[in-house]
């Protein structure tokens, strides 16, 4: 079994700070794969290294054994890979179904030529597009928004639509950050058996998240990152009984009741 | 043709071009809006192709219908030249690297002599005919109507929202800012060229800064939803100097006060009906 998805002492330095530090991470095909830590530990900047919107200072990123180091986002997405953001980011101004339509832009082949004349090959495509957007949102339990603007949604269902467009394409890998934040205990619930759908689809998912239950509930493996560094690999139970990651988070609770008296901004 | 058209025509034959190839200029903008860049060198492309269509009817006496598309190949270079560079960066280096072409392009007109300087060119045979403008301006909105509701407009509209989230979604960015730019500088090209076969003259002020904030004007009055908005804003302000007599000097105060108020209020634009990209 080849790693779907490998890092190699990859580094981010921005002035004066390692946000991502020399991180070997491997995450196996079929696994939901947790990355966790405390608040400014690099992991959403990991994310961003893996999905190529930043590049490494140094370091290699390796997705189904290619090299994509030097490849652009909408390359790597071309390969299988997808993700969604701490603070959603859909397309507010469209609908629902637009939304996930946008997330199969992999899936659309259609030429320009093709498009201007409406050939049957088009309608074909397009009719192929909408039914799998459709499918995608029935999996996620927004078939009934379908035509809604996406800004009207609440909170809880947009993060469920930016899963349902990174999905759509069957990504071969799925980077979710912190998908739980703000949502209540049942639509965790629901959300965990979605992630274990998703990788039972044949989706590897690489997840930061804070709500230890749900991490422990549905994860194949733990990486564990502080101050930019990987401190711990391995599967939840270990990382339950490992001291250093008992540290990082003793260490972090500290350091946030400290930070409570002062304003502070999370990027 | 009935005769009452005929004589319509006749009589109103200028402000009638005029208001197709302005709609043409209007969708140029368009485009380029439509992937969330500004260019103020939509006037400059249209000078570009309104010189050499002029050379290729003055010099060489080609027929009009190959001088039109080749009137469109040196505003695409141009494009080419300018959105190569800009357009793999995200921000406002294309209305940068524009705002001052029209101006260069006019010092150029007007110190080359073969390019009739300050004098600019005359005796342009009327070569171009309403069925021409207005074909070329049904076709323009048909196929960006098209464009519009297609994965390609959805991608378009994606980076017009958010550029992050649409290059996550698979969308390379620099491909679809150039390929507007070009679009906008093939349709500005045959704007230029309609235009100064529907004169008998063309010169060397007629394609600076000035116009590039009208041509701007017509699509954030009409705004991007749809392409016949911009249409529809080029129209307005086309007949609305013609109404108002008089006011004619006032015309440019009159462009910056509706940039200024579409920005404000309007960012929709008139007619602020949504692009409904609903498939199939
Ligand atoms: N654009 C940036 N410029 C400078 N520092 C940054 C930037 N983005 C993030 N950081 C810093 O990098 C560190 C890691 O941030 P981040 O990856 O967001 O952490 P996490 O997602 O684990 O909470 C933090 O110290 C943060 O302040
Ligand atoms: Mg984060």
């Amino acid at each position: 079994m080849t790693t779907l998805l490998r890092t190699l002492a990859l580094t981010l330095h921005y002035a004066g700070l390692f946000a991502v530090d020399r991180v070997d991470l491997n995450v196996q095909p079929g696994s939901v794969h947790a990355l966790i830590g405390p608040n400014g530990a690099g992991k959403t900047t990991l994310f961003n290294l893996i999905s190529g919107l930043v590049a490494p200072t140094e370091g290699t990123v390796l997705f189904r054994g290619l090299d994509v180091t030097s490849l652009p986002a909408d390359r790597r997405t071309a390969l299988g890979l997808a993700r969604t953001f701490q603070t959603s980011r859909i397309f507010g101004a469209m609908t629902v179904l637009e939304n996930v339509l946008t997330g199969l832009q992999p899936r659309c082949f259609a030429g320009l030529i093709a498009t201007v004349l409406r050939t049957p090959a088009f309608y074909r495509e397009e009719r192929a597009l909408v039914a799998r957007a459709r499918d995608t949102l029935h999996m996620v339990g927004l078939s009934a928004r379908a035509d809604l603007p996406a800004a009207t949604l609440p909170h809880g269902e947009q993060r469920l639509l930016e899963i349902a467009r990174a999905i759509a394409p069957e990504p071969a890998l799925l980077l979710l950050d912190e998908p739980a934040a703000g949502m209540n205990p049942a639509e965790t619930a629901a959300l965990a058996n979605l992630v274990r759908r998703i990788r039972d689809l044949g989706t590897s998912v690489l997840l930061v998240e804070h709500d230890m239950g749900f991490v422990m509930d549905i994860s194949d493996a733990v990486t564990v990152l502080n101050f930019g560094r990987c401190i711990f690999q391995g599967t939840p139970a270990a990382a339950r009984q490992a001291p250093e990651v008992m540290e990082a988070y003793l260490g972090q609770k500290v350091a946030a009741r400290l930070a409570a008296r002062a304003p502070r901004m999370t990027v | 043709m009935p005769e009452w058209l005929d004589d319509f025509l006749w009589t109103y034959q200028n402000l009638v071009h005029a208001l197709g190839i302005n709609g043409l200029l209007a969708l140029s903008m368009y485009v380029v809006l439509a992937v969330g860049q500004l260019s103020l060198g939509q006037a400059a492309f249209m000078g570009l192709g309104a010189y050499s269509s002029v050379l290729l009817t003055l010099k060489l006496d080609l027929p009009f219908l190959a001088v039109l598309p080749l009137s469109c190949v040196a505003p695409v270079l141009f494009a080419l030249a300018i959105g190569v560079p800009t357009l793999r960066l995200s921000g406002v280096y294309l209305a940068i690297a524009t705002i001052g072409l029209g101006e260069v392009l006019r010092a150029v007109y007007l110190n080359v002599d073969w390019l009739g300087g300050a004098l600019g060119l005359s005796g342009i045979p009327g070569r171009a005919e309403s069925w021409m403008i207005f074909g070329l301006l049904g076709v323009a909105i048909l196929a960006l109507w098209a464009v519009g509701r297609s994965a390609i407009g959805r991608a378009m509209a994606a980076i017009r929202e958010d550029e992050t989230a649409a290059q996550v979604m698979g969308i390379n960015l620099a491909r679809y800012r150039l390929g507007a730019l070009l679009a906008s500088a093939v349709l500005a090209g045959l704007a230029g060229a309609l235009g100064a076969h529907s004169s008998s003259f063309i010169g060397p002020n007629e394609y600076g800064f000035e116009p590039a904030v009208t041509i701007l004007s017509f699509a954030l009055l009409g705004g991007i939803g749809t392409p016949l908005g911009p249409v529809v804003g080029a129209w307005i302000l086309t007949l609305l100097p013609e109404v108002l007599r008089g006011f004619s000097d006032l015309r440019l105060v009159f462009n910056g006060v509706i940039i200024v108020l579409a920005v404000l209020f309007l960012p929709e634009g008139l007619l602020a009906l949504r692009m409904r990209r609903h498939a199939a």
